[in-house]
């Protein structure tokens, strides 16, 4: 039996690899937004981007033009609730509609590995197809490339969009004032969980969909009802709902407060989370929306979202409190509290 | 969820709470073994509603956290071989070896999988018969029944592309390690639930008398654990040291012997190093000489070489329990899960990383601050 | 270390090593195997960790401890002299 340990002290200095790209740094969370941070931004300095919104706003004559791009690489390229084609659709154009803008047009960039079944290409377009023209949006030009075999996942899809800005409204991450109340539209982790039961073949019964959705006509109501009052949206998908509140309190530079039994999930997203160990508050939607409204409006904004179908469970979480920190701050089903930081990358089943 | 909510209830913590405040007396420094039991803590801030008298030290309950670099250097080379199939549990996949981890080797083109359960990686070798499938058995007591099985069910069918790297760490050793050390400041164990629920309790008796410490064994909801920390306050109030069990509606003196059976028959007890406390003799589990055939380090021809290990951050003192995350001078400066310095700030279920997830501060490192040296 | 969750039993199938069941986890369920729990039957809980039934849930005593910290919830509420005399 060792008799003292303090000798011992030991341990292992990780090799940090700083001059390559991991796969943390795709994960929506701190790696990436540094990267962004120290890669990009210096280089490409512009007032539309330095906002970090989900698209970026242009004046064009009387006019403010939205812009938004997405590449998705999801795998598997199909999983109960939707696949990649129509996953492409339904991000951008809420993306769009997270800028408060009407998609005019989409282009569509194929990226094929070698070796990629044509009928499943085939079934990939048509349910891009069909969820473009479920919103009437068309798909005006695309590209298409291939790669060598075992250069890519499948199929990569990149899609951007164009919309207009609807006059007087301005949403953005960084207009989040205290006292605004913070809906989400629905309950979250859907996508994240199916995509990784899928991935890691895990089966369960019922099979975990994923929520991938277009929220456009319950922002349509939102934004017809109250152009002044909504003062952020954002679409929770990589990171999830905490990271896309982190983001929105850095932006608006205030302090968030969520009631974490105020936030909606479905009980086998739940059961899920639990098995495989799970923060749901950190998988990702793919149709859902959080809605960051003024004190007045919010009784009413949500029964109006609550009146659409996409909406229908959407519910407020919690308040913006003020502007002495940024940060998020839960406050437990047992009444502790906790902070919500940014994860470094994307969250694996664990069985401690 | 059945028998799991109602540990989360709000009334009945607050009950026990009460409780708790109106037994302390003075300080006590309780040791909570497991990771599992650390996260529930961190998650649901069970130590701020605690009692400031009653401090909560983090023990070396994570696997991941003690793997040793040499071992996740084999993991990492048996993954890089072609033809492999590398499965693992989803902890070990960004834990760094001395220059990689498996997520990069993966990128690399290596074919690493996770796995929730070794039944996936056994399924994953019948299912590729021209390929070796190699299964990274990490773990406490908890998970070596199912990892054993797993080369159990090999044996049986025949399943001879399967093989299993084998890293599976004790809970009472280490115990005996840190115990017997004697600048050691834990006065009472919260014992791990899950790994009493496969080996039964009775290891923790002898730990007990041994050290006159009081051990209770512990679930992990936070019911669970507010009913192990008054157990402990109130044996350690009235001067006790005994073990009892607070979990009892999963674990019974004796444990699981039919899991333990097969553990018995599959693996041997045998000498480990454990990141951050050295070599603990009789700590870890190898692979039975019967099923040697199924032995990775055997069939890929490795031999473990101690990789020196430079000393650097604390993560040692953390695993030892004698400090708090928050103490070390790197946490949240140098030290982030984006920039991690060691184990237990790479590893999810480290207690650092815990710490940073679940919004700790940083503090300051005071002198005359640290709990003085407790008799026993 | 160990992330393990309390499931009911809907059905058995196989024996011995091989003995497995579907596990309902209040939402999803899941086959686990029950080689280590050959006394669980269909209607009962059991705790889960990688795939793995552990242990039979005891009802009874999670009643039990339930019931006590209900119990003692309840006297609280009770005015100090009253209290003395209750039964705990």
């Amino acid at each position: 039996m060792p008799t003292t340990l303090i000798s011992k002290l030991a341990c292992p200095m990780p090799v940090e690899q700083e001059d390559v790209i991991q796969m943390a740094h795709g994960g929506g969370g701190l790696k990436m937004a540094r990267l962004i941070e120290r890669h990009f931004l210096p280089l490409l300095q512009n007032e539309a981007l330095a906002q970090l919104g989900d698209g970026g706003v242009v004046e064009f004559g009387p006019s403010r033009l939205a812009v938004s791009t997405d590449s998705f690489v999801v795998s598997p390229p199909f999983f109960p609730g939707g696949d990649i084609g129509s996953l492409a659709v339904h991000g951008t154009v809420n993306d769009l509609a997270m800028c408060g803008a009407e998609p005019l047009a989409l282009s569509a960039a194929l990226i094929l590995e070698e070796g990629f079944r044509k009928s499943d290409l085939d079934r990939i377009i048509a349910s891009l197809a069909s969820a473009a023209a479920a919103v009437k949006v068309p798909v005006v030009t695309g590209d298409t490339k291939v790669v060598e075999r075992a250069k890519g996942d499948g199929i990569y899809i990149t899609t951007t969009g164009l919309g207009h800005v609807r006059h007087g409204v301005n949403p953005g991450p960084d207009r989040a004032m205290p006292g605004d109340c913070i809906l989400v539209s629905g309950p979250i982790g859907d996508h994240g969980m199916a995509i990784m039961a899928a991935r890691h073949d895990l089966t369960f019964d019922p099979p975990l969909c994923s929520d991938s959705a277009t929220v456009l006509p319950a922002i349509r109501q939102l934004l017809s009802a109250f152009p002044d009052d909504v003062h952020v949206l954002r679409d929770p998908t990589r990171g999830g709902l905490a990271t896309a509140l982190c983001e929105i309190a850095e932006a608006s530079r205030v302090t968030i407060g969520i009631d974490e039994s105020a936030v909606p999930t479905r009980p086998e997203v739940r059961a899920a989370c639990e098995l495989l160990g799970f923060d749901p508050l950190y998988v990702a939607c793919e149709g859902r929306f959080i809605a960051i409204v003024s004190e007045k409006s919010a009784e009413r904004a949500l029964r109006i979202v609550r009146e659409t179908e996409i909406g229908c469970a959407a519910v407020q979480i919690g308040v913006v409190e003020g502007t002495d920190t940024a940060r998020v701050l839960l406050t437990t089903r047992i009444g502790s509290h906790r902070r919500l930081e940014r994860i470094s990358g994307e969250q694996l089943p664990r069985i401690c | 969820m059945r028998h799991l909510d109602e540990y989360r209830d709000a009334d009945a913590i607050s009950v026990l709470l009460r409780q708790i405040e109106a037994r302390v007396s003075r300080d006590w420094n309780l040791m909570e073994v497991c990771g599992g039991q650390t996260h529930s803590i961190l998650r649901f801030g069970l130590d701020e509603l605690l009692p400031p008298r009653i401090r909560l030290i983090h023990g070396p309950g994570c696997p991941v956290c003690v793997t040793p670099l040499e071992q996740i250097d084999a993991a990492l080379e048996i993954a890089a071989t072609p033809g492999v199939i590398f499965c693992s549990f989803g902890d070990m996949l960004r834990v760094p070896g001395s220059h990689a981890d498996l997520l990069s080797v993966k990128a690399a083109g290596g074919d690493v999988r996770i796995v929730y359960s070794p039944l996936d990686a056994l399924k994953l070798a019948r299912g590729n018969p021209q390929r070796q499938v190699v299964f990274f058995a990490v773990g406490f007591e908890t998970t070596a029944p199912a990892n054993a099985m797993a080369v159990w069910l090999a044996a049986r069918e025949g399943i001879e592309n399967f093989s299993v790297l084998m890293a599976h760490v004790l809970v009472p050793p280490a115990l005996d390690a840190l115990l017997s050390d004697s600048d050691c400041r834990i006065q009472g164990l919260l014992a791990p639930g899950h790994v009493c629920t496969v080996t039964g309790w009775r290891e923790y008796e002898r730990i007990a008398l041994q050290y006159g410490v009081p051990v209770v064994v512990t679930g992990f909801e936070p019911l669970d654990l507010l009913r192990g920390v008054l157990a402990a306050v109130t044996q350690l109030e009235k001067r006790r040291a005994r073990a009892e069990n607070q979990y009892e509606r999963v674990v019974s003196k004796n444990g699981n012997l039919s899991a333990m059976r097969v553990v018995d028959e599959i693996f041997i007890v045998a000498d480990r190093k454990w990141r951050g406390l050295g070599e603990i003799p009789a700590s870890g589990y190898e692979i039975a000489p019967d099923y040697s055939r199924f032995d990775a380090k055997r069939r890929f021809g490795l031999d473990l070489l101690d990789v020196p290990e430079p000393v650097e951050c604390l993560s040692g003192l953390v695993l030892q329990g004698k400090i708090r995350p928050t103490q070390c001078p790197q946490f949240g400066s140098r030290c982030t899960p984006e920039t991690p310095m060691g184990a237990t700030m790479v590893s999810s279920e480290g207690a650092c990383a815990a710490y940073f997830a679940y919004g700790r501060e940083p503090v300051a490192m005071t002198v005359g601050g640290e709990p003085a040296a407790v008799e026993r | 270390m160990c992330l393990a969750v309390p499931g009911k039993v809907m059905e058995v199938r196989g024996i011995e090593e091989l003995r497995s069941g579907t596990v309902d986890f209040g939402g999803v369920r899941r086959d686990v195997s029950l080689a280590f729990v050959p006394d669980v039957n269909a209607g009962e809980y059991v705790l889960v960790h990688v795939g793995f039934a552990l242990a039979r849930i005891d009802e009874q005593a999670a009643r039990e401890t339930l019931e006590a910290l209900r119990q003692i919830g309840q006297l609280e509420e009770i005015p100090p002299e009253e209290a003395r005399h209750a039964t705990p």
